[in-house]
């Protein structure tokens, strides 16, 4: 069962990266695409815990640091995501059993996410990373997370659930 | 009791194993960014190697749904045969609208064909098949050549109204390339009109309408709005060949307090619509023969 579920969440993984950078691409908004693997994180933390949320995190944004065409100092997203899968897993007892709580769970983990990349690439100077480009950016990239929620989320907890009856640990302890 | 003991347990684990990760993600940043030959380079390759043919596949399923555009059906209530008309509209539509972006590339194809046959490089045709987006902050895009295919780094890749940018790594079956937007990006420029060189620097923009920023060598010299401002080019054409069009210079500011001028530079290239690009694989021409692309006037 745990080496499906690792085979299921790494797949999941690299089509996130891949749609994100591909197909939806094209609907950009001010250049902004929907963080896939950012909602997938969360979906893992709501039903799994921030411990693994936070290996998934950190394993999922190191392939975000090393897909094509990322060309970034390697390990910022993985940092961001790490982050987000562990506070979106200390919420996740409250942030499970409500929509709203599930959307402001996203806002939130979106707006950490993209602050923590953004202020890594402002410390190791990139010089991509301006104040203008994080302002135009972060809230773009809330609003357009949220606005996906209702599809990705969903999904990605029924998929976590399913490799998972029973075990769902984090609900009973 | 126990379960508050078993939870105050989880709860130690948990902030043992982020704070190692936590570590772990800003040992993987110092040994990255300490240069460009760093063991993080083969693992680039390893995570292109899975990644890029799920992108090249995704790219080609979603042709049809791309080309669909804003067409939606909304078929309540609607008879059956009334439905299936419809079905049979959306799939010619799609046919029709998909011809349309097979017909575009078909002549972006044959205009690269044109520019390869008349300056005398080798160009490797490529699509665009992964963009990067805005919240990484760089300009940076994935296409569809590889090593396999004669790319390799360093090479100027261009399409047919001018330079897109130049390859920073590449893989079996796929490059990554930087734009000349980037904000890390440096491009040695000839202005048209009196050969005076300068260097472009991308402004970064992340929502399409990237501008270049121009500062001339000699800085007694003004460039004119509307000059035409062309690569430089570099001893073995690496990273740029000579005489490709950058864009046209679109206002010039003067600043007297450090006695320099800076010119805004609009790309002839439209980043936000970039599809077939081309790989200068071998750059045979003699610097003073520059490559006669077509050159719009945007």
């Amino acid at each position: 069962m745990g080496a499906l579920r690792a085979l299921v969440t790494a797949a999941a993984v690299v089509v996130a990266v891949s749609l994100q950078s591909g197909p939806l691409a094209a609907l950009a908004v001010a250049g902004v695409v929907p963080d896939l693997v950012l909602l997938l994180v969360v979906g893992v933390a709501l039903v799994r815990g921030p411990q693994h949320a936070a290996v998934v995190g950190f394993l999922s944004g190191l392939v975000l640091d090393l897909a094509p065409p990322a060309d970034h100092t390697a390990g910022r997203w993985a940092l961001a995501l790490l982050v987000v899968g562990y506070l979106a897993g200390l919420v996740s007892q409250d942030a499970r059993h409500s929509a709203v709580a599930a959307i402001v769970t996203v806002a939130a983990a979106a707006f950490v996410g993209s602050s923590v990349f953004a202020l890594s690439g402002l410390l190791l100077g990139d010089p991509g990373v301006t104040v203008a480009h994080v302002l135009s950016v972060v809230p773009v990239e809330v609003l357009y997370d949220v606005a996906l929620t209702p599809v990705v989320l969903p999904l990605v907890v029924a998929v976590s659930r399913r490799l998972e009856p029973g075990t769902d640990r984090w609900v009973r302890a | 009791m126990r379960v508050a003991d078993r939870r105050e347990r989880d709860g130690s684990r948990t902030r043992s194993v982020v704070a190692l990760l936590a570590l772990a993600a800003v040992a993987i940043m110092a040994v990255d960014s300490a240069g460009d030959s760093t063991p993080i380079e083969p693992l680039r390759g390893a995570t292109s190697a899975v990644v890029s043919p799920v992108q090249a596949g995704l790219d080609l399923a979603a042709a049809p749904i791309r080309s669909l555009g804003s067409y939606v059906t909304t078929v309540n209530g609607l008879r059956k045969d009334n439905t299936a008309l419809r079905d049979d509209n959306a799939r010619l539509r799609a046919q029709l609208e998909t011809a349309g972006v097979d017909s575009t590339r078909h002549s972006d194809l044959a205009a690269i064909a044109t520019i390869a046959a008349g300056s005398g490089l080798q160009l490797v045709p490529a699509r665009v098949v992964a963009i990067g987006a805005a919240q990484s902050f760089s300009r940076t895009v994935s296409i569809s050549a590889g090593t396999a295919d004669g790319v390799h780094a360093d090479m100027t890749v261009l399409n047919a109204d001018g330079l897109v940018g130049r390859v920073l790594r590449a893989d079996a079956h796929s490059a990554t390339v930087l734009l000349i937007i980037d904000a890390g990006s440096v491009v040695g420029g000839r202005l048209g009109s009196d050969g005076e060189l300068g260097l472009c620097r991308g402004d970064g923009d992340l929502s399409g309408a990237g501008r270049l920023t121009l500062t001339t060598l000699d800085s007694t010299v003004t460039p004119r709005a509307g000059d035409s401002v062309v690569t430089w080019g570099s001893q073995d054409g690496t990273p740029y060949v000579a005489g490709v069009p950058i864009g046209s210079i679109q206002s010039v500011q003067a600043s007297p307090r450090d006695s320099t001028t800076t010119a805004v530079v609009r790309p002839y290239v439209d980043f936000s619509a970039l599809d077939t690009v081309a790989v200068v694989v071998s750059a045979t021409q003699s610097s003073a023969a520059p490559a006669p692309s077509r050159r719009q006037g945007r």
